[in-house]
C-alpha cells in the first residue's frame, strides 16, 4: 500500500503560515513526522495561493528536496508549476494530476516522461466530472489506453476515480468502489488511488466515514492513498485491513504495529 | 383551517407528501398563494437554512427539504402563474455557474410568469457564455441572475462584463438576486436591478422595462 502524505497542502491553515513565512523548520518537521508515520510520497500543494502558488510551491519543493530524503507528489492543476517544481525535483517524483481533459493531457504527459515520473490518472475529460458509473468507467479506461499508448508504464499510472460525496449523490462510494474494481481487473499492473475525504462530505463524524470508506476501497483493490499519516485511527485501519485482505505475510507488519503501540485507539 | 406552521414543519423534515396534502389544503381554503409560500414553504426553508448553519443538519436532510420544497411549488405554480393574453416582457434567467442553488430562482421565475412574462429558464451551474447567447435570443429583455454563494457572486460580474463586450447592454437589462446579494453590491458590479425576494423581483422587472 502506498501511502502518499497529505498535510503539506496550503488548505490546511498550519501549512499555509508555514508557507508565508518561509518558514523551513515547520515544513521540514511536518516531512519527517509524515516518514516516520509510514508515508512514502509527500504531497505538496500550495493552489490555494492562487497567484503565488507557484512561488511557494517551488520554495516547499526546494526545501524538501535539500532537507528530506523522500520523493514528492507535487500537486497542481497548473502545468507550468509541475513543470517548474520537477526541475527542482529531478527524477522518480509523482505528479498530481494528469487527467483526459485534452489541453492538461498534451502540457502533462511530455513532464512525466521526461522527469520519469509516477501519474494520479483523474477520471475526468472535457465534459467535467462524470458521475455514472459507465461514463465514468469509459473516460477512466480510455485515460488508461491513452497513456499505456504514449508510453507511460502501467506500475507508473496511479488512476483516480474521483470520490463524489456520499450526502449529495448516495451511490457515490459504490461508484468509486466499482471503478478501482474494473481498472485494476482489466489493467493488470496499474495502480488505483485516492483522496479519502471527499466521500464524507456534509456530514458529521467524517473521520469515521473516510475510515470506513478505506477499508472498502482497499477491498475492491485500491493499493494507493492520499491520507494524513498522523491521524491514528486511520493508519490503524490501513494496517488491519491489509491484514485481514491477505497482503500481511505472517500478519507480520500487523504485529510489529501493535508492539510500536500504533493500534492503541 | 390549513395550519401553515405545520406546513413550514413538514418542509423542514422533508415530508413531501404532506407538504403537498398541507398545500393543496390551504389552496382548497382560499388562502393566498403569496401567504402559503411566505408563512408556510419559504418560512420552513429560512430554519432549514438557519439549521443547517448551525450543524444541526446536514446536506442529505437539507436536500430531502429542498425536494419537498419543489414539490410544493408545483403545487402552487397554476395559482402563481394565472397568466393574462399577452407577454408584458421576456426574461432569461438562471443561476450562475458553480452554483447549484435553483428554489429561489425558481420561485423568482414563477413569479415573473405569474404577473404575465415570458420567462427563459436557463436552469444551474450556467456558464458566462450561456448567459450572452441567451441575452442574443430574438425578444429578451431582462437578463437575471442568480447566485447564492459568495464564490459563485463574482460571476455575476464577469457576466455583466461579458455581456458590456458583446454589447448587449443596450438590447438587455440585468438583474441580479439571491440571499447573499445586496443593493450595494449590484451596484457596485453595475447590475440594472436588485431584488431581495421574488415578489419585489416582479416589480422590479416592470420599472425595468418601463410598465410600472
Ligand atoms: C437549500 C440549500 C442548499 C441545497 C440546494 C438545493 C436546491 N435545489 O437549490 C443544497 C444541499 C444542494 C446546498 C448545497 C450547498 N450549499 Co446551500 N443552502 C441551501 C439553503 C438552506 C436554502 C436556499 C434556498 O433555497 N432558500 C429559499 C429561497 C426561496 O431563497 P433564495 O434562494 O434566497 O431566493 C430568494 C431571494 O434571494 C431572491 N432571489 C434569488 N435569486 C434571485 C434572482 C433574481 C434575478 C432576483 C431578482 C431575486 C432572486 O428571491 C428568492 C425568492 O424570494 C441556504 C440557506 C439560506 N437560508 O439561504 C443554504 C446556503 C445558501 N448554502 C450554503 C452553502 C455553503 C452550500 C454548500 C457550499 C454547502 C456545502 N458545504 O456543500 C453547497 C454548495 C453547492 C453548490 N455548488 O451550489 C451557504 C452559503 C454561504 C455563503 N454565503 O457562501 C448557505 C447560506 C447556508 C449557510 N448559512 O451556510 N444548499
Amino acid at each position: 500500500m502506498l501511502i502518499i502524505g497529505e498535510r503539506l497542502n496550503t488548505s490546511r491553515k498550519q501549512a499555509a503560515e508555514a508557507a508565508e513565512k518561509f518558514a523551513a523548520t515547520f515544513i521540514k518537521a511536518e516531512a519527517e513526522a509524515q516518514l516516520q508515520a509510514g508515508a512514502h510520497f509527500l504531497d505538496v500543494n500550495a493552489g490555494t495561493f492562487a497567484e503565488r502558488e507557484m512561488e511557494y510551491l517551488l520554495w516547499m519543493a526546494k526545501t524538501l528536496r535539500a532537507e528530506v530524503d523522500a520523493p514528492l507528489c507535487i500537486d497542481s492543476s497548473d502545468p507550468v508549476v509541475i513543470r517548474e517544481a520537477l526541475r527542482i525535483c529531478g527524477k522518480g517524483m509523482m505528479v498530481n494530476s494528469i487527467s483526459a481533459e485534452k489541453d492538461t493531457y498534451a502540457a502533462v504527459l511530455p513532464l512525466i516522461k521526461e522527469h520519469e515520473c509516477k501519474v494520479v490518472a483523474l477520471c475526468m475529460g472535457d465534459g467535467g466530472i462524470p458521475t455514472e458509473f459507465e461514463n465514468k468507467l469509459e473516460i477512466g479506461c480510455e485515460l488508461v489506453e491513452t497513456l499505456l499508448r504514449d508510453g507511460i508504464a502501467a506500475d507508473d499510472i496511479y488512476i483516480d476515480p474521483l470520490i463524489m460525496a456520499v450526502s449529495t449523490a448516495q451511490d457515490g462510494g459504490v461508484v468509486a468502489l466499482r471503478m478501482i474494481q474494473e481498472v485494476r481487473n482489466r489493467y493488470p499492473g496499474v495502480h488505483a488511488v485516492c483522496g479519502l475525504s471527499n466521500i464524507s462530505f456534509g456530514l458529521p463524524e467524517r473521520r469515521l466515514l473516510n475510515r470506513i470508506f478505506l477499508v472498502a476501497a482497499m477491498s475492491a483493490g485500491l493499493d494507493a492513498v492520499i491520507l494524513d499519516p498522523l491521524d491514528k485511527q486511520m493508519m490503524a485501519s490501513l494496517i488491519a485491513a491489509k491484514t485481514v485482505l491477505g497482503r500481511d505475510e505472517y500478519c507480520s507488519q500487523y504485529l510489529a504495529a501493535f508492539r510500536a503501540h500504533k493500534l492503541e485507539q | 383551517m390549513a395550519d401553515l406552521r405545520q406546513l413550514s414543519e413538514a418542509l423542514q423534515k422533508g415530508d413531501m407528501e404532506t407538504v403537498k396534502k398541507l398545500t393543496s389544503d390551504a389552496l382548497n381554503e382560499g388562502l393566498s398563494p403569496a401567504r402559503i409560500l411566505s408563512d408556510g414553504l419559504i418560512a420552513g426553508m429560512d430554519i432549514v437554512g438557519e439549521k443547517f448553519k448551525k450543524n444541526e443538519m446536514y446536506i442529505p436532510e437539507v436536500l430531502i427539504a429542498a425536494r419537498a420544497m419543489h414539490a410544493g411549488l408545483s403545487i402552487l405554480q397554476p395559482k402563481l402563474v394565472e397568466t393574462g393574453a399577452k407577454p408584458v416582457g421576456k426574461i432569461a434567467i438562471g443561476t450562475v455557474k458553480g452554483d447549484l442553488h435553483d428554489i429561489g430562482k425558481n420561485l423568482v421565475g414563477m413569479m415573473l410568469r405569474g404577473a404575465g412574462f415570458e420567462v427563459l429558464d436557463l436552469g444551474i451551474d450556467v456558464s458566462t457564455e450561456k448567459f450572452v447567447e441567451a441575452a442574443k435570443q430574438e425578444g429578451v429583455q431582462i437578463v437575471g441572475m442568480s447566485a447564492l454563494l459568495s464564490t459563485t457572486m463574482p460571476h455575476l460580474k464577469m457576466v455583466i462584463e461579458a455581456l458590456h463586450q458583446a454589447g448587449l447592454t443596450s438590447k438587455v437589462k440585468i438583474m441580479v438576486g439571491g440571499a447573499p446579494i445586496t443593493q450595494r453590491y449590484a451596484d457596485e458590479i453595475g447590475a440594472d436591478g436588485y431584488a431581495p425576494d421574488a415578489a419585489s423581483g416582479v416589480d422590479k422587472a416592470r420599472q425595468l422595462l418601463g410598465i410600472a
